[in-house]
């Protein structure tokens, strides 16, 4: 479906530490089972944010001042693991709109930017900078600039990075592929044709 | 200038190209679950979609049945919702289903090549990031998420960018003892959880050569837990040897036709890769992961790495997060490390063979007390044919429970799960934290034979020594 443009994404951050986190992480399995995505906001990060008794553990997540977040920062190989989409699906419906991380999974990032949720992968060192402003300013105003790679963080900026076919995708609104895909049907068949075990 | 299997592969599917220069491919095979399938089917119905090509999309129920209770309704509601969800979605749109009254049902990517249906020089999606495991065959199967699983239905294609490849020789003999689940241990703590990103893998060598089909795809299984989408093995006569006579091959003529054309897709000698990475077997040893990514492996003759081993600042912060996570001294080493449970089988290690030679080596063993060791066929038909052997019986009588087919404890959405901060030896692919179910749980991935001999010591061994191999601690 041809969708609203995504030029910027504008939000207040959260800090999701650590590299290597995978989507059981981002939303563990036993929340997976029902047979729509509605609800899956709730359990995003469940239990990084939960003990096994329910209560809430220290965690920038359970945090009244970052409560306002849309815009998650987090490490190396963020949304490593299984290809379940219930991982960007809940990081969207818990309200986020982005994610900058050092590096991302390529099913996740693939999911993700067909749901409209921005990748953006920033160095290191300006992860750590961005995520050190958000801690001494948590109504800090982020900014992606998706157009013009760049991070905006009050009155500085640092780059970022986001795959060319993602960033002309956002830009364009065409980030779910459906309608694209449906109209070349009859080159499918075409190619289809030419392949002995398509046929039925 | 010679062409991989994966251009082939992909030349032959392609379709077009897309505006933000995808490539629309077609997607000749698809497979799909009861777990990330429903909300596809939804968004079907929402826009009025029909499935476009119903004889090439074939499904299975494997992630919430449970494997120790075969009557329905299942005490689990929502089990049974999702069952039912997706029986009424196949039966909708003419879709066959391999029902758990079928005699074929257990995880998707062991029903896939044991019917046939995986076939060389294809593509393959399913919603599961395992699917690779369909790359040893020399098919280039990618997992794939929901909205593309809709894409699938609706179109049979998704949009895809193309990959580089990465071509992994494994050359020369295993050592006894070291099995192909050894040899994806180690190819990802070499390369790490994130060095396969952008990259299918092309696994060959003379390792390969000599493999089974079931090793191939214990391998295959993995490569997403290193990163790689895709991985794959060129089809070879063990391939065809494989798939002669099963339900879904071609046959007669048509077999003579397809082996031909399969053979085709196998890479050019010629061809160039975008990056090429030389393995000895014989430095394999049984590998053991200490921590919570699948990298976080070790030989069993090793130790545990320090935090200061780490030669980086988020290298020495990660080591730790999974230190204290596991509850494991830096330093340590990694056998004796008591278990509370043992688990075999799952879509890397719950085939035939592997029940096969774990049989053959626990026989006279027990379970150590303590224990609760279980073992799950990865199919109706692995089941059968063990059964048939007697296989479950020899389990039985060393202390194993034997299950019917499922994914079970490979993770947390049937009643197997572990309890609270209890340690598993798993010869399943994740050790995530809080995979098998419990926030606390600790998962350690193993070769199916280290399972083995985990469960009769008690904690984590040397199964050459437990089993008496030939050339034990060589
Ligand atoms: S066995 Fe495990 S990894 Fe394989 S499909 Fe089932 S849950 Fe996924």
């Amino acid at each position: 479906m041809s969708s609203t443009p995504i030029k910027k994404v504008t939000g207040k951050g959260v800090f999701v530490p650590g590299d290597d986190i995978d989507t059981d992480r981002i939303i563990p399995a036993r929340f997976m089972k029902c047979i729509t995505f509605d609800g899956l906001g709730e359990y995003l990060f469940h239990d990084v944010r939960k003990t096994e008794s329910g209560e809430d553990k220290k965690h920038n997540l359970n945090d009244p001042r970052f409560a306002e977040a849309s815009i998650l920062v987090s490490g190396n190989n963020f949304g490593c693991g299984s290809s379940r989409e219930h991982a960007p699906q809940s990081i969207l419906r818990a309200g986020y709109d982005a994610v900058i991380a050092g590096s991302f999974a390529e099913i996740f990032f693939g999911n993700s930017t067909n749901l409209g949720v921005v990748c953006v992968i920033a160095s290191d060192a300006d992860r750590e900078i961005i995520a050190s402003a958000i801690e001494t300013h948590p109504e800090l105003e982020i900014t992606i600039d998706v157009e013009n790679h760049e991070i905006i963080y009050g009155d500085q900026s640092v780059p970022c990075e986001i795959k060319q076919g993602a960033r002309d995708s956002l830009l364009s609104g065409n980030y779910d592929p459906l309608d694209e895909l449906l109209v070349g049907a009859d080159e499918v068949s075409k190619t289809a044709g030419a392949l002995p075990y398509m046929q039925a | 200038m010679g062409k991989s299997l994966f251009e082939k592969v992909w030349d032959a599917h392609a379709v077009r190209q897309l505006v933000n220069g995808q490539t629309q491919l077609l997607i000749g095979t698809h497979l799909i679950h009861e777990v990330t399938s429903p909300q596809a089917f939804g968004m079907l119905r929402d826009r009025d979609l029909k499935v476009q090509y119903p004889h090439r999309t074939f499904a299975t129920v494997d992630h919430i049945v449970p494997t120790n209770e075969s009557v329905e309704p299942y005490s689990d509601p929502l089990a049974q919702g999702m069952i039912e969800e997706l029986r009424n979605n196949c039966a909708d749109n003419n879709v066959t289903f391999f029902d758990t009254n079928t005699g074929k049902q257990g995880v998707v990517h062991i029903v896939g090549p044991e019917q046939g249906i995986t076939q060389p020089g294809t593509t393959i999606a399913c919603g599961d990031s395992h699917t690779a495991t369909h790359g040893a065959f020399g098919a280039i199967a990618f997992g794939i998420g929901t909205s593309q699983v809709r894409d699938v239905l609706a179109t049979q294609t998704i949009a895809l960018n193309e990959l580089k490849v990465r071509r992994i020789n494994v050359n020369g003999t295993l050592p006894p003892g070291v099995y192909a689940k050894d040899v994806i241990l180690h190819i990802i703590r070499l390369l790490g959880t994130q060095g396969g990103t952008g990259y299918a893998y092309e696994y060959a060598g003379t390792t390969f050569d000599k493999f089974t089909m079931e090793e191939r795809m214990t391998v295959c299984n993995m490569s997403i837990e290193g990163g790689a989408r895709v991985g794959y093995v060129n089809p070879d006569e063990t391939t065809f040897e494989y798939l002669k006579g099963r339900p879904y091959s071609p046959k007669g003529a048509a077999w003579d036709a397809a082996v031909e054309q399969w053979k085709s897709f196998a890479s050019d000698t010629n061809c160039t890769f975008d990056d090429v990475v030389d393995i000895d077997a014989s430095h394999i040893q049984p590998t053991v992961t200490w921590g919570i990514t699948p990298g976080q492996g070790v030989g069993i003759e090793e130790s545990i790495p320090a935090i200061s081993d780490a030669p980086t600042q988020s290298e020495r912060d990660s080591v730790a997060e999974a230190l204290e996570y596991m509850q494991f001294e830096g330093g340590s080493p990694i056998r004796g490390k008591k278990i509370d449970v043992a688990f075999i089988g799952s879509c890397t290690n719950g085939r035939l063979s592997d029940f096969q030679e774990v049989a053959k080596y626990v026989k006279g063993h027990k379970v150590a007390e303590g224990v609760q060791a279980i073992i799950v066929p990865g199919s109706q038909v692995v089941a059968k044919i063990a059964e048939d052997l007697g296989l479950d019986k020899i389990f039985i009588e060393a202390g194993f429970e034997w299950r019917a087919a499922g994914c079970s404890m490979c993770l947390a959405m049937n009643p197997d799960k572990l309890v609270g901060d209890q340690l598993c030896a798993s010869s399943s692919n994740r050790n995530f934290k809080g995979r098998q179910g419990s926030p606390t749980g600790r998962t350690m991935l193993m070769s199916p034979i280290m399972v083995a001999a985990a469960a009769v010591t008690g904690q984590v061994s040397d199964a050459r020594e437990v089993f008496g191999f030939a050339s034990a601690g060589v």
